[in-house]
């Protein structure tokens, strides 16, 4: 029988959301594939709990809960995938495209010679190929790209929140088989420990998510509307220039020609009127939202949604909503 | 300390209306100017700077057409001691699995004690070419090196891991790692400097010399294929978002939410 | 001086420590001249080592320029009171130099004169320097207090590490000492004869003090003073070499020597080489990379802080003081190059770039060369921040956000990376609703090729001005066409900020596409574009015109119609660095604007030559420095204490960081900022509807 094998990534409280979105893109695959089985292989220390609440979405899991796999490191996870798929033989992979998926999942598909597809948005199965739109060019393009569902299988990393989640689907609960994790498992890279950030120091070149607040703010004090926002959306905050000037924001914060460029996925702009200068920083082809009191702003020619209004009204009601909406 | 670092010639479409070919599978070249993609270039920086502190050599080889030799001569403008250019028209149409495939070949057959890459490339984004050669030389790699030095024969690396945390790793050499944009800041390369190297000389690989039969390379090196490329939706101007404040926000969230924003 | 009056006895004739006095006297001679000559010697040694610089061209014109801004003083006026005692004090130089001579002379022979000062005309020069040395004398009192208690905010540089008021009083001590001496020979002299009067007020003033002291005791004050008199002057001599006051022996040389190139040029990297990119490195890496005369520059500084004070970049806090240049140059030469001992191998010197001047100075600077318009002694810093730039760029030390624009430059022809293709569609193509102006192909002609330049090409703002030209040119019936996609970037940026190289390729795609149409005059609405065009080595043939040239002849001659503006408001002039201060064209936007009826014009306090910097010079437009204030932001201020509500420039990169200036400092419907060319549609466009 067909195999898909979805690996779950674990966030701090369970698996991560995307774990839910790999399971409902596996599915939708093995529709197209007839007769399948979906598995979920999950890797930690104690995850055991975790595992069995991944078991309504899968038919099998697959948990490798080992000391050694307590800080998830790609080397680990790529040694014993590599063992798993040798051993199941999935027609196909799937893995988030995190940093974490970057990690291992090319070196993955290196060892076990299977073609990969990254970054993908959308799938498809047909025709004893997998199709997959991915984006390229910066955002500029998206491609459309196929590969052989082989003897070999395929894998494909998928981008975070591109495809819906599962919903749990009724029935029967999948397998749990407990994977024995050998010793000593990636002896030529070791880790050595975890850095968070400064305190501060943020670096809003990786931000996903940006709440970029320009002079439209005014005061100084009217920015705590802004930081608690991007805490509701957990976004990081940016700014443009004349913040910065006035000192009400470090210049790491500044997004510009003079400041920093950024790629994020979204970017919600307040207040800002999107001068070149500001724009000319703001890279990759993000979905671009922006509030502006002035219906004539520069910045709703560059943006994608626009809403002409007060910010101070609209800011505190946006974030009101989106926490209701988080619970 | 043998040092290879693999670069890319990649389009620059940061400003540019692109448009796709007749053939609906690739960029419409005319008009376009090309240049090394971005990663690469902090990978050459790292490599040089690493030369610089360590000693020994550094090698920059890329896989491509006639054309992408320019790459190699802007890396040894920054320093990079030699090149390495693998070209054959078999090789046109190699997807990363490919290209990996073909720089292993190379890359195996000289000594070597780290090698470097870009995260990604700017054109494809498939930030696979890295990893996977790593896996086909068998020695042990890390993505998106945010920080990296090398001491007592190991490679301690600091990489982006999930929720803006780093972590630190160290490899036993040799071992590849793909470096993150912001490692360093790349020295400028001058028009002067290009002029500097131009007759440095660059050997060429062809598919017979990397043990590859022309006929069977295609199968080997393009596996996934590039069926179409479109452009995505996307409307001009901003879709002004009406009614109260509270649908406005509402209406607002959704857009977000379609786009990953929540 | 009379010879005839004395009673005391005379210098010459006197033994001194045993010695005849002309023997004492040739021997200090001889001494001071020896350490004289080894300091200058010394201080020549790195001079000699300077990078080639011709500068012996075109001799007449240089004297002139010598006469005018050297002896006439011409720029001193521009800080009146500091301008003024400093004319005096000069012109007191030059007066009293042949009462040196003389004196110097008394020491060998009793009653000595120069040639063609004895008799009526000896008297007539006796008192003339009697009363200079008063004035210089009262002007050395001023100087003194008002350095002491009023001294002007510009002579503290806020880099400054060492502060050299003290050697300034020194001097003006030294000065006051050479009067006041002087005073009491003559004095003395007087005081035994009772020859005092108006004609010699100082001396006579001396006089009366010494009036009643026995005749031994003038004779051995006479005596005193003479030798103070004239030891203080060779200490004098030998001291300015080794103080700020090095510019009393440079300066006149050092204008004389000034740089006659058009006023926009950048020096080539390296004087007299046929293949600029043949050198190692390229650019000025340490001191003796300098031109010779860039060198000469450095000892020449007086440290008066004009430069800085006129400094845009100054102004809004960034690293930059030119200033500090010169002075930490010297201060490095007089390190490595020492007086006594060996020249200080380079290996064992602080790098010029880095430790001494720091990267973010050199890239601070935005080329404005307000620094140059002020300096009373020709000082030149923009070819200097340039060289220092070649040779960060030649070491691939070029800050990111530089490297951008760069790079954009390199690969698209324009510093915002936009298609090449893309360079001539504000132009319309020639539709309906088109500019007027025609994208030319290889091999077409037209009267006047418009010149578009990066800025006017792409950025939509800008394209507006362009636009408004292509219908100004429509009007006046010309036939004008562009380049297209065949343009480039002129280059005039990549090569203010060192890219020698990139520049090079710039320019040479331009001349090829300039070179495949026929034109008669050239045309653009960038100065920038204009001087690199006229300035930079590409050699045209055709007249090369600013808009504001054309436009101005347009309305001369009739062929552009104004009608009135019908606005209230009050409009300026701000003269943008590249049209005016470098190229001297201060007075063909005037005459645009008095072209237009009705317009309320006014003038900012900092116009034409001291114009102030909109900040976009070199790629600031692309990449702002880290500062303070922004330039632009501080125009606005200028512009509105002229009472001034309408700012007319004829730059697009004045316009667009003096319309970003209003948007970030909150001027919005406040203040409006227009190209030139815009100003004239709107008047011509009331004139046809009125």
């Amino acid at each position: 029988m067909r195999k898909i094998l979805v690996v779950a990534e674990m966030g701090r409280a369970g698996p991560d959301d995307s774990a839910f979105e790999l399971a409902a893109a596996a599915r939708a695959a093995g529709k197209a594939l007839g007769e399948h089985r979906v598995a979920a292989a999950v890797f930690g220390r104690g995850v055991a709990e975790a595992a069995r609440g991944l078991a309504p979405w899968f038919d099998d899991v697959f948990v490798f809960d080992d000391p050694q796999l307590e800080i998830p490191d790609g080397e680990a996870w790529r040694a014993l995938l590599a063992l798993l798929i040798a051993r199941e033989r999935p027609l196909l992979t799937l893995i988030a495209h995190s940093n974490h998926g970057m990690d291992y999942a090319p070196a993955l598909a290196g060892q076990a010679g299977t073609p990969l597809v990254c970054d993908c948005v959308a799938l498809e199965v047909r025709d004893g190929r997998l199709f997959a739109v991915r984006s390229v060019y910066g955002g500029k393009l998206n491609a459309r790209v196929s590969v052989a569902l082989g003897d070999a299988g395929c894998m494909a990393t998928l981008r975070p929140g591109a495809f819906p989640a599962a919903p749990a689907p009724q029935g029967a609960g999948a397998a749990i088989h407990a994977e024995a994790v050998p010793a000593a498992l990636t002896p030529r890279r070791r880790c050595l420990g975890t850095v968070a950030p400064e305190p501060g120091a943020v670096d809003i070149t990786q931000s996903a998510v940006l709440v970029a607040v320009g002079r439209g703010i005014e005061e100084e004090e009217n920015l705590g509307i802004i930081h608690s926002l991007a805490e509701a959306l957990r976004a990081d905050v940016a700014c443009s220039r004349p913040v910065v000037d006035k000192k009400w924001l470090p210049r790491s914060r500044q997004v510009g020609t003079s400041g920093v460029t950024v790629k994020p996925k979204v970017y919600l702009a307040i207040g800002i009127s999107g001068s070149f200068q500001h724009m000319g920083g703001v890279k990759g082809g993000p979905f671009i939202a922006a509030i502006n009191k002035d219906p004539a702003a520069p910045i709703f020619s560059v943006a994608d949604v626009g809403i002409v209004g007060d910010l101070f009204e609209l800011v505190p009601l946006l974030e009101e909503k989106v926490r209701e909406l988080k619970g | 300390m043998e040092i290879i670092v693999c670069v890319k010639r990649v389009p620059d479409v940061a400003e540019v209306e692109v448009e796709v070919d007749r053939s609906g599978r690739a960029l419409e070249r005319q008009d376009l100017a090309y240049g090394i993609n971005e990663w690469d270039n902090f990978a050459i920086e790292a490599a040089v700077s690493l030369v610089e502190a360590h000693g020994g050599r550094s090698t920059a080889v890329t896989v491509g057409g006639p054309e992408d030799e320019e790459v190699l001569r802007r890396a040894l403008a920054m320093g990079v001691n030699e090149a390495l250019h693998l070209c054959d028209p078999a090789f046109a149409g190699a997807d990363a699995h490919g290209v990996a495939l073909l720089l292993q070949r190379a890359i195996a057959a000289r000594p070597f004690d780290l090698v470097l890459t870009g995260a990604i490339s700017s054109d494809q984004r498939n930030g696979q070419v890295g990893g996977m050669l790593a896996a086909l030389l068998g020695i042990p790699q890390v993505a998106l090196a945010t920080e990296l030095k090398v001491e007592n024969g190991r490679a301690v690396v600091r990489h982006e891991v999930e929720g803006g945390l780093e972590r630190v790793v160290e490899l036993d050499l040799p071992a590849l790692v793909s470096v993150q944009t912001g490692i360093n800041e790349p020295r400028y390369v001058s028009v002067r400097g290009i002029r500097k190297v131009a007759d440095q000389a660059i050997p060429v690989l062809d598919a017979a010399s990397l043990g590859l039969d022309a006929a069977q390379a295609q199968a080997l090196l393009a596996q996934v294929r590039i069926e179409e490329l479109f452009l995505p939706q996307r409307g001009k101007g901003a879709e002004m978002l009406e009614g109260s404040d509270e649908e406005k926000v509402l209406k607002l969230i959704e857009r977000l939410r379609e786009r990953g924003g929540l | 001086m009379s010879a005839s009056d004395v009673t005391l006895p005379a210098p010459a004739a006197q033994d001194l420590l045993g010695l005849p006095a002309p023997a004492f006297h040739l021997a200090m001679l001889v001494l001071a001249a020896a350490a004289f000559g080894f300091i200058l010697w010394k201080r020549a040694r790195l001079l000699l080592q300077g990078a080639p610089d011709p500068r012996l061209d075109r001799i007449g014109t240089r004297l002139a320029r010598l006469l005018f801004l050297g002896f006439g003083q011409a720029r001193q006026p521009r800080y009146p009171a500091a301008g003024v005692l400093h004319i005096l004090i000069f012109a007191g130089f030059l007066i009293l130099s042949l009462r040196s001579l003389t004196l110097l002379g008394e020491g060998f022979s009793a009653g000595f004169a120069l040639p063609g000062l004895a008799g009526r005309a000896g008297a007539a020069y006796a008192s003339l320097k009697d009363w200079t040395a008063l004035v210089v004398l009262a002007c050395c009192v001023v100087a003194a207090v008002r350095r002491a208690l009023f001294a002007p905010a510009r002579y503290h540089d806020r880099h400054a590490r060492k502060s050299h008021a003290r050697e300034a009083y020194v001097i003006l001590g030294l000065i006051s000492l050479l009067m006041v001496a002087d005073a009491l020979y003559e004095g003395a002299a007087l005081a035994g004869s009772g020859g005092a009067g108006p004609r010699l007020p100082l001396a006579s003033a001396a006089a009366l003090c010494l009036g009643g002291l026995p005749d031994a005791a003038l004779g051995v004050l006479h005596l005193s003073a003479f030798w103070i008199h004239n030891a203080a002057l060779l200490f004098f001599l030998c001291y300015l070499p080794v103080s700020k006051h090095f510019h009393v022996i440079t300066s006149l040389p050092n204008v004389f020597l000034l740089d006659l190139r058009a006023g926009g040029a950048v020096k080539p990297p390296r004087h007299g080489a046929v293949d600029q990119g043949a050198a190692e490195a390229l650019g000025v890496g340490r001191l003796e990379g300098f031109t010779w005369k860039h060198l000469l520059d450095f000892y020449t500084c007086t440290d008066c802080g004009r430069c800085s004070d006129q400094c845009p970049a100054y102004a809004t806090g960034t690293l930059l003081s030119p200033r500090m240049i010169s002075i930490k140059c010297r201060d490095l030469a007089y390190q490595c190059f020492p007086l006594l001992g060996a020249t200080v191998p380079p290996e064992e010197r602080p790098a010029l770039v880095g430790d001494v001047i720091a990267a973010g100075e050199i890239w601070s600077c935005t080329t404005c060369g307000a620094c140059e318009e002020v300096c009373p002694v020709l000082i030149e810093y923009v070819d200097k921040i340039v060289d220092l730039r070649r040779f960060l760029v030649d070491q691939g030390d070029v800050p990111p956000s530089l490297q951008k624009p760069l790079a954009a430059l390199e690969k698209h022809g324009n510093p915002y990376g936009k298609m090449a293709r893309k360079r001539g569609d504000w132009a319309g193509g020639g539709e309906e609703g088109g500019s007027g102006v025609r994208v030319l192909k290889e091999g077409e002609s037209a009267d006047l090729l418009f010149f578009t330049d990066s800025c006017v090409a792409y950025d939509p703002r800008l394209q507006r001005i362009g636009q408004a030209l292509g219908a100004l040119f429509g009007a006046a019936g010309l036939d004008c066409g562009t380049l297209g996609k065949d343009e480039v970037d002129s280059g005039h940026e990549a090569r203010r900020m060192g890219e020698e190289g990139l520049f090079e390729t710039l320019r040479d795609k331009n001349l090829e596409a300039l070179g495949r149409r026929t034109f008669a005059r050239l045309v653009t609405a960038d100065p920038h574009a204009m001087s690199a065009l006229k300035n930079d080595g590409y050699g045209l043939a055709q007249p090369i015109l600013h808009h504001s040239q054309l436009l101005a002849e347009l309305l001369a001659a009739g062929r552009l119609v104004p009608g009135p503006l019908g606005d209230e408001r009050v409009y300026t002039f701000h003269d943008p660095c590249y049209l005016g201060r470098h190229n001297g064209e201060f007075a063909a936007p005037r005459a645009v604007l008095s072209a237009l009826p009705g317009l309320r014009l006014v003038e900012m306090a900092r116009a034409r030559s001291r114009s102030f910097c909109c900040g976009g010079g070199s790629l600031y437009l692309f990449s702002e420095v880290e500062c303070e204030a922004r330039m632009g932001e501080l125009r606005l201020c200028m512009a509105e204490e002229a009472g001034a509500q309408v700012i007319v420039t004829a730059c697009p990169f004045c316009l667009l960081n003096l319309e970003d200036a209003i948007k970030t400092s909150g001027r919005e419907g406040r203040m409006e900022v227009l190209d030139l060319a815009e100003l004239v549609v709107r008047s011509l466009n009331r004139g046809v509807v009125g």
